[in-house]
């Protein structure tokens, strides 16, 4: 499976605040550290497993930990209208 | 001080429809007393620069502007989320292309109802029913996010289930169900306008019925409630306006309070407009508060209501929103009602 945002909605960065923002229609939320390092790699083309793969290798953790991690993320995005 | 995170340009007051609850002035802004394409550019890098992430290009009518195709873009180029408000019926293809190209993000379209005849009485213009059933194609068809918005009162919230299925018919991914706010035209026109209190639990019912089949935002009208609603965290804390003629404001209703002076983008910058401008200053926090708002728990939940319906009903901007059934002027709710009955418009018009 391929996340891609919603249409409408990107990620910002807020310079003023210094910090990233998900900006969606009518809508703006601000990730936390883990979301974030999620949301950074939805491009529309990497699958999940290659986000799982990334980060997994950024971070130096077990796999199976940070697929756990992701799964529930983009559950999460998912159900907030972020990402399709 | 807080930044801002959203700025309303307000792009012109000139608009095809003459709905009798428009928030603009009752005094309009005439075309040529409107700011440039290049003053809008300005405003909107100064609006980034001081926190806003997000515009939204409203009127009056946003496409009735000539130049609305670049103020997009310039918006776009600020670094801006762009939200086009408008009422659907100057949208072609071609208009819409060049907006998605100029890097517009979310079209937000209105519908007065969702029959057609009293969609365009309301609305008061024949015909525009069927272009914004189009216009909300050509939105889908663009690949944007669209959100229905629909102001409900007295003469369409029989139509709110028909509401919430044309809302999904025509492919919006939200709808905004917004009693009206009565302030300027709607308060001249209030009598027709506010709901009875079985319509408005009718409505809400309605509302959170449908919840789960859409993202349903709804605004509740305060005329029957006993605390007043929020304003949007506090004057001058997270929200500013820029009227057609360059006027800042602190609210979208602000020109309703008749006396209150506002900076101009035309010989101020937008940052000092809302750093020191007394008109921002004048209601942030709470020093200003009058009992019985003064000391209560919800001074800084509801920042004692709104300013521009505390003029309106009372006279003084600086009183408790009447809407608080802890106000000495709760009462004139309760006779607003009382002789709401009448059923006709006034239409919104230059004078
Ligand atoms: S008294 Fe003022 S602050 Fe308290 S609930 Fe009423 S309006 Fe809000
Ligand atoms: S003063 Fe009233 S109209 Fe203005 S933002 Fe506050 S609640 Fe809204």
């Amino acid at each position: 499976m391929t996340p891609r945002f919603a249409p409408g909605v990107r990620l910002h960065h807020d310079h003023a605040r210094d910090r990233w923002v998900v900006m969606a229609p009518e809508r703006m939320f601000v990730p936390d550290d883990i979301a974030l390092e999620v949301l950074r790699l939805i491009d529309g083309t990497r699958d999940t497993a290659t986000i799982i793969d990334q980060l997994a290798e950024k971070f130096a953790a077990p796999r199976d930990i940070i697929a756990t991690d992701v799964t529930a993320m983009l559950a999460d995005l998912r159900s907030r209208g972020a990402i399709q | 001080m807080n930044a801002p995170l959203a700025l309303l340009a307000e792009l012109t007051h000139r608009c095809p429809l003459r709905c009798p609850y428009c928030s603009n002035p009752a005094e309009l802004t005439r075309a040529s007393a409107e700011l440039t394409t290049a003053e809008w550019s300005r405003v909107f890098t100064e609006a980034a620069a001081l926190g806003c992430l997000q515009t939204h290009l409203s009127g009056g009518e946003p496409t009735a502007r000539r130049d609305i195709v670049d103020i997009t873009a310039a918006a776009h180029q600020a670094g801006l989320y762009t939200n086009l408000i408008t009422a659907g019926v100057l949208l072609d293809a071609a208009l819409l292309s060049r907006l998605t190209a100029a890097g517009l993000d979310h079209v937000q379209l209105s519908v007065q109802d969702a029959d057609t005849t009293n969609a365009e009485n309301i609305g008061g213009m024949p015909g525009a029913h069927a272009r914004k059933r189009t216009a909300a194609q050509l939105v889908r068809e663009a690949g944007l996010p669209l959100t229905i918005n629909a102001v409900v009162h007295r003469q369409n919230l029989h139509n709110l289930q028909a509401i919430i299925d044309l809302a999904r018919a025509w492919g919006a991914a939200r709808l905004e169900v917004a009693h009206v706010q009565y302030y300027g035209w709607a308060l001249a026109n209030r009598d027709a306008l506010l709901p009875t209190r079985a319509q408005l639990d009718e409505a809400t019912r309605i509302v959170n019925a449908a919840r789960g089949e859409l993202r349903i935002d709804y605004v509740v009208p305060d005329y029957h409630a006993h605390r007043p609603k929020p304003c949007m965290g506090g004057w001058g804390s997270r929200f500013l306006a820029v009227a057609p003629n360059g006027d800042v404001l602190p609210c979208h209703a602000a020109q309703s309070i008749t006396g209150m002076v506002f900076p101009n983008i035309r010989d101020t910058s937008l940052h000092d407009a809302w750093h020191h401008a007394p008109a921002f200053n004048r209601f942030r926090g709470t020093a200003w508060m009058p009992a019985p708002c003064q000391g209560c728990e919800r001074a800084e939940i509801d920042w004692g209501g709104c300013r521009c319906q505390a003029f309106a009903l009372t006279g003084d901007a600086a009183n408790t929103d009447p809407a608080c059934a802890l106000s000495p002027h709760h009462a004139v709710l309760a006779d607003a009602l009382e002789k709401a009955a009448t059923n006709t418009f006034r239409y919104r018009e230059f004078s």
